[in-house]
């Protein structure tokens, strides 16, 4: 992977002119490469990972994990039926995958009466929509490679030699 | 100086370090950024943790043999081999040691008799001096200043007598981030040969090298049975706390090493063991990831530096800075002290590493890029005062 992305996937707010420090080049030509990802879709979108269960006074979250069982369609395969689920803005993931079952989405809504409705009424009577499986999420220890708890206490001693 | 009634002399003439008092105002402060630190930020990496406490659980806790598990060095001989082309065998000349600490200790104990020199180039790590001493030995410390911080065969050969026995190299070194090319190494040997002197080689920053390839100095031609290569898991793999090293040599000098090992340290502990085994085995990846992002830091801290008229020649290796206050006027320990109380930002005095140095000051770019830009930004402040 471009060491350009490394940086930007570890930290989104790093600069060009950072950038363009920590590998010796231009800011300019690290501006050009930026947007060039981005042109491209490579770089899609920056955003904050947040701690959801450390917000108090808002209003909890729900998520589940959706197995999706699908009767594939002539010419379009999966790709039609999963572009009328993930359209949905319920649907924060959709994956398909090798398996017993087919589609797996991640559905987010306010409570748990909320994402029921959705599956219910939304996504299982989807015509080629053969079943779904439901499991809500209990605790989030890790999302996208970052521990979700407290900082990291620092454990080295200040100085050494 | 008065004769002391409990401790040996020797220990007594010691110099004790003349900043352990600044170590202390640190360690004694909060919210301070620290680039005065010796050791990744880094963890270790969780699959070489994970085997530490598989060993655990599986109950391997007793003693290993005297010269370390079988299996660890032959993983380390067979690292160095597909590596560097480096031939060692793991059952007469690789001894597991204490990090490189010990393995120095032992190979000083090992063939320093009284009066023997011992060259040092400096500034160097704090222990070499000291450790020469206990084993008897004089340390001739070689100052590399005037050559941008390298040793060079001509000083070398300008410091050697019919005393000297051996020659301590460590690069890249801490403090200065120096090391050396393959050409540059040539030239040291070229001397070590000609005046028959062994080489001690310091590399457990080896795998930390940024501009080109790392040289272990065994690898040269001629010198493979008079040097004594010192390496370990701490630097690269993050393994600092587990205290595991090790060291390979000609037979007859790590047979001298194991018998002082045998009855000091008996054996290193099996649990570090166990990790540095699966380190080797799957721990190269985490290593080039980790130095991808200190060479990044580098860049940016000694731009920084030199931007703020700290001068700083470009370190080539480890993750150390070794830039000059020479232009602010104050002495390398007044300035540690004011920049730790005004700006809260720790760096070592130079002089921790040899008393000539007080010009500088080591900085620690293992630490993340937050606060290293924070860093600079309080040592600008901190430099506009004055």
């Amino acid at each position: 992977m471009d060491e350009i992305l490394e940086i930007l996937e570890k930290d989104a707010r790093a600069t060009p002119e950072d950038i363009a420090k920590m590998l010796k080049k231009k800011p300019q030509k690290i501006k050009e490469a930026i947007k060039k990802f981005e042109k491209e879709g490579i770089i899609l979108k920056y955003k904050a990972v947040i701690n959801k269960e450390l917000i108090k006074d808002t209003n909890a979250e729900v998520r589940a994990l959706i197995e999706v069982n699908i009767m594939p369609q002539k010419d379009v395969g999966f790709d039609k039926i999963a572009e009328r689920i993930y359209s949905f803005p319920e649907v924060a993931s959709c994956y398909l995958i090798s398996g017993t079952y087919d589609l797996l989405l991640i559905v987010e809504g306010k409570d748990l009466h909320t994402v029921s409705k959705f599956v219910a009424e939304k996504l299982a009577p989807l015509e080629n929509i053969r079943g779904t499986v439901t499991h809500f999420l209990l605790k989030k220890y890790k999302e996208d490679g970052v521990i979700l708890k407290h900082k990291e206490e620092n454990k080295r001693i200040a100085i050494s030699y | 100086m008065q004769k002391p009634k409990i401790v040996s002399q020797k220990v007594h003439e010691m110099q004790p370090s003349g900043i352990r008092a600044f170590f202390d105002l640190v360690l004694g402060m909060e919210d301070v950024i620290s680039l005065g630190v010796g050791e990744p930020d880094f963890v270790t990496p969780w699959q070489i943790r994970e085997a530490g406490i598989y060993s655990l659980e599986e109950g391997f806790t007793s003693y290993t043999s005297n010269k370390g598990l079988y299996k660890l060095r032959l993983s380390v001989s067979r690292y160095l081999k597909n590596r560097y082309g480096l031939q060692y065998s793991p059952d007469e000349e690789i001894l597991i040691t204490v990090g490189v600490s010990e393995a120095f200790d032992l190979a000083l104990r090992a063939i320093i008799n009284p009066g023997d020199k011992i060259l040092i180039p400096s500034p160097c790590y704090v222990s070499y001096g000291p450790l020469v001493e206990l084993a008897g030995g004089i340390p001739v410390y070689i100052d590399s200043k005037k050559d941008a911080f390298k040793l060079t065969p001509k000083s070398l050969e300008e410091h050697i007598d019919k005393k000297c026995k051996a020659l301590i190299l460590n690069y890249p070194t801490n403090p200065t981030g120096v090391s050396y090319t393959k050409k540059e190494l040539e030239g040291i040997k070229n001397v070590l040969l000609k005046y028959k002197l062994l080489c001690i080689s310091d590399e457990i920053y080896g795998d930390l090298t940024y501009d080109f390839e790392h040289t272990p100095f065994p690898t040269l031609s001629g010198v493979k049975n008079s040097t004594i290569y010192l390496n370990g898991f701490s630097k690269s793999y993050a393994m600092t706390g587990w205290r595991v090293g090790f060291v390979c040599g000609p037979k007859e000098i790590i047979a001298a090493m194991t018998k002082i090992h045998q009855y000091t340290i008996m054996c290193v502990s099996i649990t570090s063991q166990m990790a540095a085994c699966e380190a080797l085995q799957t721990g190269r990846e985490s290593v080039e990831e980790m130095k991808r992002e200190y060479k990044r830091r580098r860049e940016l801290i000694v731009d920084g530096l030199n931007r703020l008229g700290l001068s700083c020649m470009k370190p080539q290796g480890a993750f150390y800075a070794f830039p000059s206050i020479k232009k602010t006027g104050l002495d390398c320990l007044e300035f540690a002290q004011r920049l730790l109380k005004e700006e809260k930002v720790a760096v070592v005095p130079g002089t921790a590493f040899g008393a000539e140095y007080r010009d500088y000051v080591r900085i620690s770019y293992a630490s993340s890029l937050e606060n290293l830009k924070e860093a600079l930004n309080r040592i600008a402040v901190f430099l506009k005062r004055r």
